[in-house]
């Protein structure tokens, strides 16, 4: 196949990513990114990590009138660009986090783009 | 403690062809923090997923940036051909793996002058620039293309190069090589080099790994990391290890990269004496379904592309994680505690594509 590499993802409740982010860093994992993906009526948040070319995930699902986590910058201080980035495209609030730009590190001309509509599909 | 006083850094400055902001804090002439702001020029090209159909965006992902172009299309379509159970033709594979190599000598070349100009080496960035518009005229006689390749496609690529061009680019390259070995020798031992990177920016091994860096900013402090090792496209096949310094300063990310040029000239000339006879694109049907996060090396270092399909036309979610993006923090960290003139030196040694980062 093209690609072979196995990708696991864990789901987890939001209150725990601190912990399990501790978890990872212990172990030895890298943070490799963060991603959201906007649905109906929910938010889905991925954070990624890697330990000899490993991948491995954790998920949290987020309810878009709840749209809160808690940060993962104590354990992984790189986490503060990401999660400026869902704060300022995605709206989600992330609580605790080291460096906190309040919604001003990506200048949009629109306020949470990814919380906009989606477009239609007709290209 | 001394008077503190802040400086802007950008987003306009001679070093920064593209916007990123500092707000430097000195004590005198010595920098205690940085804080970095980039969003100048966010373009939101992600959610054209949303009205682009997944061949299509091929094209998007190509244009992301200028200077590793062709990666950002094949590492867009390993993905969604990860979706698709789809197994690209062995030729295929080995003409990606080419152009991703052409692409990294022209990236590095690019850097190196852009490097040489920050510390006033002028006349060395026009002897980078000079040897980098060689491998650029190859470029364009295999691809057509000077910046953007258009090669790339779900399931191959649109083009063969014929076996008598790859002969003859395996010629141009080794004389072309010859030139790069002669310039690089100004980077390996010129004092006027060495006195501007030796123990400069310097980032410890285990700053970088706990920082998340990638590329050649990881690799210079020593951790063996390169996404290549993970076989895609013809790498399985090849003989070749990832370059690594352990001197984690700016000469040892520089030293890095000259390595990775002479790797990537060693890289072509077996994909050319190995590459196979066959077809270079395969029919694909259907529409992706699930989601992969395709892992690629670019010049600049790892490149995620995080694609969930949900069986149409249309991706439901296309992320880029770029590798500048994953640099900022570590660039923050070796920006402490450097003296003022030194900040353009480290920034450029991270090789930051604000292109590539405002996607």
């Amino acid at each position: 196949m093209s690609m072979i590499e196995t990708q696991p993802i864990t789901v987890i409740d939001r209150s725990e990513l601190p912990i399990k982010a501790k978890e990872l860093s212990g172990e030895g994992y890298r943070l490799v990114q963060i991603c959201a993906t906007t649905g109906d009526e929910t938010l889905e948040v991925t954070y990624s990590f890697d330990r000899e070319y490993s991948l491995t995930n954790l998920r949290t699902i987020l309810q878009k009138s709840d749209p809160v986590i808690p940060s993962i910058t104590g354990s992984y201080l790189a986490a503060f660009t990401y999660e400026n980035e869902l704060q300022d495209l995605f709206g989600i609030r992330v609580t605790d986090l080291a460096i906190n730009y309040n919604g001003n590190f990506y200048l949009t001309a629109i306020k949470t783009p990814f919380l906009q509509k989606k477009s239609s599909g007709a290209a | 403690m001394g008077t503190r006083t802040i400086i802007p850094f950008g987003p306009q400055h001679p070093v920064l062809p593209e916007p990123i902001h500092l707000d430097l804090v000195l004590e005198d002439e010595k920098v205690v923090e940085a804080l970095p702001s980039v969003g100048f020029v966010h373009r939101g090209l992600e959610r054209l997923a949303e009205v682009k159909d997944f061949h299509e965006l091929v094209y998007v992902a190509e244009r992301i940036c200028g200077i590793c172009s062709f990666i950002h299309s094949q590492g867009y379509c390993q993905g969604v051909e990860t979706l698709l159970n789809v197994e690209v033709p062995p030729r295929a594979k080995y003409l990606r793996t080419i152009w991703a190599e052409l692409s990294r000598i022209h990236s590095h070349l690019l850097w190196l002058g852009l490097f040489a100009d920050a510390f006033g080496f002028e006349s060395l960035f026009m002897h980078c620039w000079r040897v980098r518009e060689k491998i650029v005229d190859i470029i364009e006689a295999t691809a057509g293309g000077r910046v953007i390749f258009g090669s790339c496609k779900v399931g191959g690529v649109r083009r063969d190069i014929p076996n008598v061009t790859l002969r003859e680019t395996k010629t141009e390259l080794a004389l072309i090589e010859a030139q790069y070995n002669e310039l690089k020798q100004t980077f390996l031992h010129d004092n006027s080099v060495k006195r501007r990177t030796v123990g400069v920016g310097t980032l410890s091994k285990e700053q970088a790994y706990a920082l998340g860096a990638v590329g050649p900013t990881l690799r210079g402090s020593g951790v063996v990391s390169d996404m290549r090792m993970l076989g895609y496209a013809a790498y399985k096949d090849l003989n070749w290890e990832p370059v690594v310094e352990r001197g984690g300063d700016c000469y040892a990310r520089t030293i890095v990269r000259i390595r990775e040029v002479n790797m990537s000239f060693d890289i072509i000339r077996q994909a050319i004496d190995k590459i196979p006879e066959g077809p270079v694109d395969v029919k694909v049907t259907g529409n992706p379904a699930g989601e992969f996060f395709s892992r690629l090396e670019q010049p600049r270092g790892e490149v995620i592309y995080y694609v969930k399909g949900n069986n149409t036309r249309f991706l439901e979610r296309f992320r880029i994680r770029t590798p500048t993006f994953a640099n900022i923090a570590p660039m923050v960290v070796m920006l402490k505690g450097c003296e003022l003139p030194d900040v353009p030196v480290i920034v450029l040694t991270i090789d930051p594509c604000i292109s590539c980062t405002e996607r």
